[in-house]
C-alpha cells in the first residue's frame, strides 16, 4: 500500500498559495494513513468476541463513522464548507434516521413466525 | 452579481456572448430545449394529456361501479379488442378493474399533478419570479423532462402487455405485487417498476435543479422574504422530492428484484399462492415495502398541494388587489410541512400491527402537520377581507380552491385519528377525502394557473365566457361525484372492489350493508360524465386561444407586481431585458400613497 | 445569456452553482443508501426466528470473502486520496501530475469492479446442498469433474437438472465448519484436509442452489447494495475518465471551471467510498 507516497507533491516548485494546497497534501496523505489504520482495526475488530451482538454492532459503526468523518471532513472539505450545505446534510441526517428508527420501533411489536421447517431454497 | 453577467442585453438575439450561439433547429428548439420554457411546455402538455387519459380510465371504471356487469358503452369493444381476456363482452372484468385502478392512480399522481404542478408551472415561472435568466443546470432540465417522458412511455406502453398493466394499487403492496403473475415475470407490474425508476429519476435530477436555481439564480434584491410564495412552495417541494423519493427508488429495486431474480425482500415464509407453496426462500416482510412506500408516499401528498397553494396566492393575491396576509406565516407553515411530512407516514399503517407507543407517535405528528395547513388555508381567506377582488375565469378557480381544500384537509382528521381510522381505512371516506384535496384541491389550482399564465406565454388571453362555464360546470360535478364517497365511506362501503361493492358490501343487509348507498354509485358516474363534459369548454378555449384569443395589452394584462410579468410576451431566451433588480416585496399592492394600486417589485423606490 | 456563479461563489451563500447542486444530489443518495441499510437492518431483525442465521445454519458473519473485502476497501480509499491528489495537482497548476493522479483513481475503481465480479462469481458457484436427513453442507461443488462457474448460466445446477442429466454422484467441497461468531473452527484445520470434498448422492439431495438473491434475503441484500454501489463506481469512473482525458479541453478555456468540476466529481467519488466505509462493515462483519 506505499504506492501512494511516491507522489510527494513536496518537491514542487513554488507558486503563490502553493503552501497552503501543500499542507493540505501533507493533510490528505495523514488522513489516508488514518483510513488504512482504521481499515486494519475494523477487520482485526471481527476476530474480537464481544459479549453481546449491539456491542459488536456498536464498535463496529463507531470505526466507519471515525473513517467516514476523515473522509467527509477532510476530503470532502466538509469541515471548511458553508453552512448551506451542512443544513442540508443535517437535514438528511434527520430524515434517514427517523427512517431507520420509526421503521424500527414499529417493527418490534410484531408476531415473529418461527416456523423454520418450510424453508425452501430453490 | 458577477461581472461578466453585467453587460446589458439589448436583444434577444444578441450574439455577443463569448461563445458561438448558433439558431438552434427544430429539434434543438422543441424537441432538445435547454430552455425551461420550451421545458415547462413540454412537461405542461404531457401532463395535461396523460390527466385526460387518467380521467377516461376512471370514467370507465365508474360505469363499472354503477352498472357491475354490464357492457361499456363505446369503450367497451375497444377494450375487448386490446384484451379479450380482461374484458369479455366489452364488460369491465375483475382484473382489469383493478389494473385500470393502479393505472389511474399511478398516472395522476406521478404523470399528471406532479409534472404539471412541479415541471410545467414550476419550471416556466420560478426563474422568472426570482429574476433567473434560466435553472441553473438547463441541460440537467432535458434530461429530467426525457427521463419523465420515457417512463410515461413505459407506463403507457405497460397496457398492452400479455396480462395487463399493473394491477395492485398504485401502492403496490407486496407480496400482492410480486404474485401477479408467476409465469410471465416481465409484466405489468415490472413494467410498472422500471416506469416508476424513471420518473424518480426525473424528479431527483429536477428538485436538485430548482432548489440550486432558487438558492443561486436569485436576483439582486430579491432576498428570500421578497420571494413569492410559489417560489417558496417550489423551493420546499423540491426538498421533498429529493429526500423522500430515494428510499421508493430503493424499494422499487427491492421488489424488481423479488418478481425477476426471486428474492425474498418482501416474501414472508410459507407463503400459498393458487393452493400452492411459492417457491421463494421466505424470510422478507412485506411491511419494510409500505414503510419504504408511504415514507415517500405521504411527502409526495405534500409535492401534490404546496405547489398548488402557491398558484393560488399568486393569483388571489393578484385579483384582490391587496398583499397576502401573512406572508411570513405562510413561508414558515410551508417550511414547517415539508419537515414534518417527513414523520408522518405511518398514518397510513395505522392497521397494520403496529404497537400502541409508535401509532400515537405518528398520529401526534399527524396532528401536528394540521397545523401549518390551516394557518396557510387560513392566511389565504383572511387575505380576502377587504379586498378588491376581481372575478375572472383564473380566480374563480382560485377562490373556489380555499373551500375544496378545506373540505378535503378537514376530512383527513379523522383519518390521521388512530381511533376513528380503524373503521373509515380502506373505505370511500378515504377516497373522498384525498380526492377533494387533489381533484377540486390541486385541479382548480392548474386551472387557475392556467388562466393566469396563458397571457404570458402565448401573449393571448383565453375567453373568459368559456371559462367561466368550465369553472361553474367543473366546481358543481366535483363536489357532485366526490360528497357522495363521504357517505358511502361512513356506511362502511369498501374501496377497490370491483362490482361496487354488490356482494361484499350491499349484499347482505344484516351485516350492516346498505344497497341503498350503492345508488350513489349512479349519482357519481354522471356526475363524473358531467364533468367530464364540463372540461370540453377548457379544451376548445385553450386551443382555439392559442390562435386567435384577444391579443394583451401590454406585458402586464393583469397588473401584477411579480417579476415574471416584468419580461416581453413571451419571455425571449434569457428572460429579461437588462438585468431584473428586485427593489420591494412581492405583493405590493394598494400600497397608501402610490400613484397606482399596484407597485412591480422592479420598480425603483 | 449567461448563467451567473457557474464556477464563481455567489457572495451570500460562498458557493458555486455546481457544489450546491452536488451536495443536493449526495443528500438524496444519502437517503437512497440509508434505505437500503434500514431495509437490511429491518429485515434482519424482524426475521422468523431461526431462519437468520441460516444458509446452511451459519452465520451471515463468514459467508462473504473478508480478505478480498478488505483489499477492496483499501482500493476505494486510495482512489479517494487520488483524485482528491488530483483536485490539489490542477490547484497548483500542475496538469501532468493531476492526470496521473486521475488515471490511477480510474484504475482503482476498475480494480474494484473487477474483484467484486471475482467475488460475485465465487457466489454463484457456491452452494448450499440440503440432505434429505436434515443435513446442510456448503461449499463449491464438482459435477462431472468440472467445477460450474457462473459465466456460463447453463452451469447453475439443481436436483431437476442433475437428475435430467443422469447425474449420480456430486462432490462437495465442504467449507469449513464455524462457530457462532462467524470465525473458522478452531479444530477445522487448514490447507487440503480443510476442504476435503465429501460425495453426495444426488438422490439423497433434498434442495440445492447456489448463493443468489433467491436463496436467502442476505444474499438479496448483498447484492443489490453491492450491485447499486458498483454501478455507482461505474459510473463515477467513467465521469472521471471523462474529466482525464476529452473533457480536459475545459483546462485550457476555463482552468477555474475544470478544478470546480473536479473538485465535484470528487465529492461524487468520496461519497462512493463513504458508503462503501459502512457497507463493509455492516454486510461482510456484522
Amino acid at each position: 500500500m506505499s504506492h501512494s507516497s511516491a507522489h510527494s507533491p513536496a518537491t514542487h516548485a513554488g507558486d503563490d498559495h502553493d503552501h497552503d494546497i501543500a499542507a493540505h497534501v501533507r493533510t490528505y496523505l495523514i488522513i489516508f494513513g488514518a483510513l488504512l489504520v482504521g481499515t486494519i482495526l475494523t477487520v482485526a475488530m471481527y476476530y474480537v468476541d464481544f459479549s453481546s451482538m449491539a456491542l459488536t454492532v456498536a464498535v463496529a459503526l463507531f470505526i466507519a463513522s471515525i473513517k467516514a468523518f476523515l473522509v467527509a471532513g477532510y476530503f470532502m472539505h466538509l469541515l471548511s464548507e458553508k453552512k448551506l450545505v451542512y443544513g442540508v446534510l443535517i437535514l438528511s441526517a434527520i430524515f434517514f434516521v427517523s427512517l431507520m428508527g420509526l421503521t424500527l420501533w414499529g417493527s418490534g411489536d410484531l408476531p415473529k413466525n418461527s416456523d423454520t421447517k418450510t424453508l425452501y431454497v430453490p | 452579481m458577477q461581472s461578466t453577467a453585467s453587460h446589458a442585453h439589448t436583444s434577444a438575439t444578441d450574439s455577443s456572448h463569448g461563445h458561438a450561439h448558433h439558431e438552434p433547429g427544430f429539434f434543438g428548439k422543441y424537441i432538445f430545449s435547454t430552455d425551461h420554457k420550451v421545458i415547462g411546455i413540454q412537461y405542461g402538455v404531457s401532463a395535461l394529456l396523460f390527466l385526460l387519459f387518467g380521467f377516461f380510465l376512471i370514467l370507465a371504471m365508474r360505469y363499472q361501479l354503477a352498472k357491475p356487469g354490464s357492457p361499456i358503452p363505446v369503450v367497451g369493444p375497444l377494450l375487448e379488442m386490446i384484451d379479450k381476456d380482461m374484458a369479455k363482452g366489452g364488460i369491465m372484468g375483475g382484473d382489469l378493474y383493478n389494473s385500470f385502478g393502479a393505472m389511474h392512480g399511478t398516472i395522476m399522481v406521478f404523470l399528471a399533478i406532479v409534472p404539471v404542478l412541479f415541471g410545467a408551472f414550476g419550471n416556466y415561472v420560478t426563474p422568472l419570479q426570482i429574476g433567473a435568466p434560466d435553472m441553473a443546470f438547463p441541460r440537467l432540465n432535458m434530461a429530467s423532462f426525457h427521463c419523465y417522458f420515457l417512463g410515461g412511455v413505459v407506463m403507457f406502453a405497460s397496457f398492452f402487455t400479455p396480462g395487463g398493466a399493473a394491477r395492485s394499487g398504485w401502492t403496490s403492496y407486496s407480496p400482492l405485487a410480486s404474485v401477479t403473475d408467476l409465469v410471465n415475470r416481465f409484466d405489468g407490474q415490472t413494467y410498472w417498476l422500471i416506469g416508476m425508476v424513471l420518473l424518480i429519476t426525473s424528479s431527483l435530477l429536477g428538485s436538485v435543479n430548482f432548489i440550486a436555481t432558487i438558492i443561486q439564480l436569485r436576483c439582486r434584491g430579491m432576498s428570500w422574504m421578497r420571494m413569492p410564495f410559489f417560489v417558496w412552495a417550489q423551493f420546499v417541494t423540491g426538498f421533498l422530492l429529493l429526500l423522500a423519493f430515494p428510499p421508493l427508488e430503493a424499494a422499487g429495486l427491492m421488489q424488481l428484484m423479488d418478481n425477476l431474480f426471486g428474492s425474498s425482500f418482501f416474501l414472508p415464509q410459507g407463503l400459498v399462492v393458487d393452493g400452492k407453496q411459492l417457491g421463494v426462500s421466505g424470510g422478507g416482510s412485506p411491511l419494510l415495502w409500505q414503510h419504504l412506500f408511504w415514507f415517500l408516499g405521504h411527502p409526495e401528498v405534500y409535492v401534490l398541494i404546496l405547489p398548488a397553494i402557491g398558484i393560488v396566492s399568486e393569483v388571489i393575491s393578484n385579483n384582490i388587489r391587496k398583499p397576502l396576509w401573512g406572508y411570513r406565516s405562510m413561508v414558515y407553515a410551508a417550511m414547517s410541512i415539508g419537515f414534518l411530512s417527513f414523520i408522518v407516514w405511518a398514518h397510513h399503517m395505522y392497521l397494520t400491527g403496529m404497537g400502541t407507543k409508535v401509532a400515537t407517535f405518528f398520529q401526534t405528528t399527524t396532528m401536528m402537520i394540521s397545523i401549518p395547513s390551516v394557518i396557510i388555508l387560513t392566511a389565504l381567506f383572511i387575505s380576502l377581507w377587504g379586498g378588491s377582488i376581481r372575478f375572472n375565469s383564473a380566480s374563480l378557480f382560485a377562490l373556489s380552491f380555499l373551500p375544496m381544500f378545506g373540505i378535503g384537509g378537514l376530512t383527513g382528521l379523522p383519518l390521521g385519528f388512530n381511533a376513528s381510522d380503524v373503521f373509515l381505512h380502506d373505505s370511500y371516506y378515504v377516497i373522498g377525502h384525498f380526492h377533494y384535496v387533489v381533484a377540486p384541491g390541486t385541479m382548480f389550482a392548474v386551472f387557475a394557473g392556467i388562466y393566469f399564465w396563458f397571457p404570458k406565454i402565448t401573449g393571448r388571453h383565453m375567453n373568459e365566457w368559456l371559462g367561466k362555464l368550465h369553472w361553474a360546470g367543473s366546481l358543481f360535478f366535483m363536489n357532485c361525484v366526490f360528497a357522495p364517497m363521504f357517505i358511502q365511506g361512513f356506511k362502511g362501503m369498501s374501496r377497490r372492489m370491483s362490482d361496487g361493492g354488490t356482494t361484499y358490501f350491499g349484499g347482505d343487509v344484516a351485516m350492516g350493508g346498505d344497497p341503498g348507498v350503492l345508488k350513489l354509485n349512479n349519482m357519481i358516474l354522471w356526475s363524473a360524465v358531467g364533468l367530464g363534459i364540463s372540461q370540453i369548454p377548457f379544451i376548445i378555449n385553450f386551443f382555439s386561444s392559442i390562435f386567435s384569443g384577444k391579443r394583451v395589452s401590454s406585458d402586464n394584462p393583469w397588473q401584477a407586481t411579480t417579476l415574471d410579468w416584468a419580461t416581453p410576451t413571451p419571455p425571449p431566451h434569457g428572460n429579461f431585458i437588462g438585468e431584473p433588480v428586485a427593489y420591494r416585496g412581492p405583493y405590493e399592492y394598494s400600497v397608501p400613497g402610490a400613484k397606482s394600486d399596484f407597485t412591480p417589485q422592479s420598480e425603483k423606490a | 445569456m449567461e448563467i451567473p456563479y457557474t464556477y464563481k461563489a455567489r457572495p451570500d451563500t460562498g458557493l458555486y452553482n455546481a457544489k450546491v447542486g452536488i451536495w443536493l444530489f449526495l443528500a438524496s443518495e444519502i437517503m437512497l443508501f440509508g434505505a437500503l441499510f434500514s431495509a437490511y437492518i429491518l429485515l434482519r431483525v424482524s426475521a422468523p426466528v431461526g431462519f437468520w442465521p441460516d444458509v446452511a445454519l451459519g452465520w451471515p458473519r463468514g459467508l462473504l470473502n473478508i480478505p478480498i473485502g478488505t483489499f477492496n476497501t483499501a482500493v476505494l480509499i486510495t482512489s479517494s486520496v487520488t483524485v482528491v491528489l488530483a483536485w490539489a495537482s490542477l490547484k497548483m497548476n500542475n496538469f501532468a501530475r493531476f492526470r496521473v493522479y486521475m488515471v490511477i483513481t480510474v484504475v482503482c475503481a476498475l480494480a474494484f469492479l473487477g474483484i467484486k465480479s471475482f467475488e460475485y462469481n465465487d457466489k454463484f458457484s457456491h452452494y448450499v446442498v440440503r440432505l434429505k436427513d436434515g443435513k446442510a453442507l456448503t461449499g463449491h461443488i464438482e459435477v462431472n469433474g468440472k467445477h460450474p462457474r457462473f459465466w456460463n448460466f447453463n452451469d447453475q445446477w439443481s436436483v431437476a437438472k442433475l437428475t435430467e442429466q443422469k447425474v449420480e454422484k456430486i462432490k462437495v467441497e465442504v467449507d469449513p465448519p464455524r462457530d457462532i461468531h462467524g470465525h473458522v473452527k478452531k479444530d477445522a484445520g487448514h490447507g487440503a484436509a480443510a476442504h476435503a470434498a465429501q460425495e453426495v448422492a444426488v438422490s439423497d439431495i433434498e434442495s440445492m442452489g447456489s448463493y443468489t438473491p433467491a436463496t436467502h434475503p442476505f444474499f438479496a441484500v448483498y447484492f443489490l447494495i453491492t450491485a447499486l454501489h458498483g454501478l455507482h463506481v461505474l459510473g463515477g469512473a467513467l465521469v472521471l475518465a471523462y474529466f482525464a482525458f476529452p473533457g480536459a479541453k475545459m483546462w485550457k478555456s476555463n482552468p477555474e471551471q475544470f478544478i470546480n468540476r473536479i473538485e465535484v466529481g470528487g465529492l461524487f467519488w468520496h461519497f462512493v467510498d463513504l458508503v462503501w466505509i459502512f457497507l463493509f462493515p455492516v454486510v461482510y462483519l456484522l
